[in-house]
């Protein structure tokens, strides 16, 4: 018990905590720029993996880690684009659409690091670039707070600094204002000269980008090389955290972190000698216990409301 | 005018498929050296011996199941994907009983296939259950399952049964008696198949001839038309889901005590995913799951071959598979052919009854 407690209050879980929580965060705001304009992205982890194949292949053959991640951008931007048509133009149910791209995802990226890399399991014959890691002026001189918020990746930050912009372009932007209302009631949108399609395209492609970022992140900053289903799940994760944090963006970073450090918690615990399975469970676990809660607090909300309106 | 229908959905669906089929033969055109010859083992392999007609049949079983399962949570609407981590845990619980109890043939693969199917509906029940009594997300929380199954079967079989003797983490060897006979020699062809084809009949019966299955259907069109009829929707939602998680968890355990002879999984199979390519291929028909599965099966074991025989590899089936979904779900696609023969008959069967 003392070393698990020595683990969870040691700075290096404070920064593990970030490292693992920044692909949730990408992904959960992926999830929440398309549930916003009332789309579900359940793709975001095939999205993902596109992406992640990308940005090793592009910064491979390029050697330029800049280019790597700004191709696995576009790839994710594109992939939530061709959802956009077949939800949108060919009327796929948006659910299966994201299944679709999730099952082309985890087999087609096999098959196409197969084809760069002769290798069906991982990139590593791949001489991909990673993306650099930044110590921050200032922070880097305070002692506990420069070991964990300093020298994380770039992208960690950008991460962060996205949930901002996301807040920015969903409340006070006008094209916020039009993905708000085609979310809430896209006959209403429509109605007044809002472009529903347009803006559903707008919101998926967004979405992608995000995932996008995500992926990059995966193969480019957390480890260094592509490897199959090397997601697992967390693009489902996103999706509950942006249930959790009531779709809105600073409620959703906070339930990213919260899956984040059960994350890392599962990560530090596999040096102690607890069942590694019961380990790696807890972050599922934790999802369905705050999806739960969040849940039943909104449905004794509505309760309430209509309990008194009687 | 309800057949026309029909029929439209068959050119459809076959339409869909040659297009899959032909992006396919594009694909292995740019990649491969030998295009002729892996396209010949990808088409003709999986019939050119009875090994590999074995193999697709095979390969059948726990699509049908899987397939049935799905069709049963989608027919109520109800977008329940842990058909992956039932059927994985159905495994699972059929090698726990298979290892730990000690009972005679016939009955000892029944209660470790009832066994599967108990613990594979509780997989994905618990979405069910968090979902009409909390209305949280079953689409998001079963996702959860699906990995809560691994892990927890993963650990069952490390913790309790693994074989100290082998190399790799597998389970002890399954109990002969617990085994599901072969059907057919030379091949792996096993009892299941005939399971199988009682839960297809089965669950066409429940859905097409019982009122639950009437209840299921009509709110799954429409719950808040079956609402307002007085069909209690919410536990529809539970049972829909709950036999769902049976069937797949049956499949599991059937898969397990069929094709092998100890606990082997090192990840989750895969196939409940695939059950819903079944089911949408099948248009949640049970009566169409076995001809939607023996597609799948068909596919993936020419991948295989070809896989093997050539430079080509298997998981260009990801690809059809995911044109396959996109474009048979398509409400739009040939829509407007649709439109046509829809108008065409109308006016046919106008001037019919003109003449009269």
């Amino acid at each position: 018990m003392d070393k698990f407690i020595a683990i969870i209050f040691s700075v290096s879980f404070g920064y593990a905590v970030l490292r693992v929580t920044t692909p949730l965060i990408f992904a959960a705001m992926g999830a929440l720029i398309s549930d916003k304009a009332g789309v579900i992205n359940i793709g975001l982890e095939g999205i993902m993996l596109i992406s992640a194949l990308t940005g090793v292949v592009v910064s491979a053959y390029t050697q330029s880690a800049f280019l790597g991640l700004l191709m696995a951008v576009i790839a994710g931007s594109l992939t939530g684009m061709a959802m956009a048509y077949f939800a949108l133009n060919l009327k796929t149910d948006i659910i299966l659409s994201g299944i679709a791209i999730n099952l082309f995802g985890g087999g087609g990226t096999i098959f196409a690091l197969y084809l760069v890399a002769h290798d069906k399991g991982i990139s590593s014959s791949l001489k991909s670039l990673v993306l650099p890691k930044i110590d921050i002026p200032i922070i880097d001189q305070i002692p506990v707070l420069s070991e964990i918020i300093s020298g994380q990746n770039i992208l960690t930050y950008i991460a962060l600094l996205s949930v901002v912009f996301v807040y920015i372009l969903v409340y006070k932007t006008p094209l916020g204002l039009q993905i708000r209302a085609v979310g809430e009631n896209e006959d209403a949108a429509d109605s007044v000269g809002v472009s529903v399609r347009k803006i559903k395209y707008i919101a998926l492609i967004l979405s992608g980008a995000f995932a996008g970022f995500g992926g990059a992140y995966m193969s480019m900053a957390y480890v260094s090389w592509f490897s199959k289903n090397m997601t697992v799940g967390r693009g489902f994760i996103a999706l509950a955290a942006e249930a959790m944090g009531g779709s809105t963006p600073f409620g959703t970073l906070v339930a990213c972190f919260v899956f984040g450090s059960a994350e890392a918690l599962s990560n530090s615990l596999q040096s102690l000698r607890v069942p590694t399975e019961f380990v790696q469970m807890i972050p599922y676990v934790v999802t369905v216990l705050g999806l739960v809660l969040y849940s039943s607090r909104k449905t004794s909300q509505i309760r309430k409301k209509i309990g008194s309106r009687r | 005018m309800k057949n026309n229908r029909i029929n439209f959905e068959w050119i459809r669906t076959s339409v869909v498929i040659i297009i899959a089929l032909v992006f396919t033969l594009i694909i292995i055109l740019l990649v491969s050296n030998e295009p002729a010859n892996a396209l010949r083992e990808f088409l003709i392999g999986p019939v050119d011996s009875m090994r590999h007609i074995g193999n697709v049949i095979e390969l059948m079983i726990p699509l049908i199941f899987t397939g049935l399962a799905v069709s049963m949570m989608f027919s109520a609407e109800q977008f329940n994907l842990a058909a992956e981590g039932a059927f994985f845990a159905g495994a699972i619980a059929a090698a726990a009983i298979a290892l730990s109890l000690d009972l005679p043939i016939i009955i000892h693969p029944v209660i470790a296939i009832l066994g599967g199917g108990i613990i594979g509906a509780l997989i994905t029940g618990i979405p069910a259950f968090l979902k009409v009594k909390w209305n949280a997300s079953e689409l998001v929380s079963s996702l959860m399952f699906n990995y809560l199954a691994f892990f927890m079967g993963i650990y069952v079989i490390n913790y309790y049964y693994r074989d100290a003797n082998a190399g790799a983490m597998v389970s002890e060897k399954l109990d002969i008696s617990a085994l599901l006979i072969r059907l057919i020699p030379r091949t792996r062809i096993h009892m299941g198949l005939i399971i199988a084809l009682i839960f297809i009949a089965a669950a066409y019966y429940f859905m097409f001839r019982t009122k639950w299955g009437y209840a299921l259907r009509v709110t799954g069109q429409n719950s808040k038309f079956a609402e307002y009829s007085g069909i209690n929707t919410l536990r529809v939602f539970l049972y829909a889901q709950l036999i769902g998680g049976f069937i797949a968890g049956v499949g599991g355990a059937t898969e397990l005590l069929g094709m092998y002879t100890r606990f082997s999984w090192q990840a989750l199979p895969g196939y409940g995913w695939d059950g819903i390519i079944v089911a949408i291929l099948a248009r949640n028909n049970p009566l169409f799951v076995p001809l939607a599965a023996l597609f799948l099966a068909y596919l993936r074991i020419g991948a295989d071959i070809m896989a093997r025989m050539s430079d080509v590899q298997n998981e260009v089936v990801a690809l059809i598979q995911g044109i396959i979904i996109v474009l048979v779900v398509a409400e739009r696609f040939l829509a407007k052919y649709r439109h046509k023969w829809v108008y065409k008959e109308a006016k046919t069967s106008i001037s019919e009854a003109e003449e009269e």
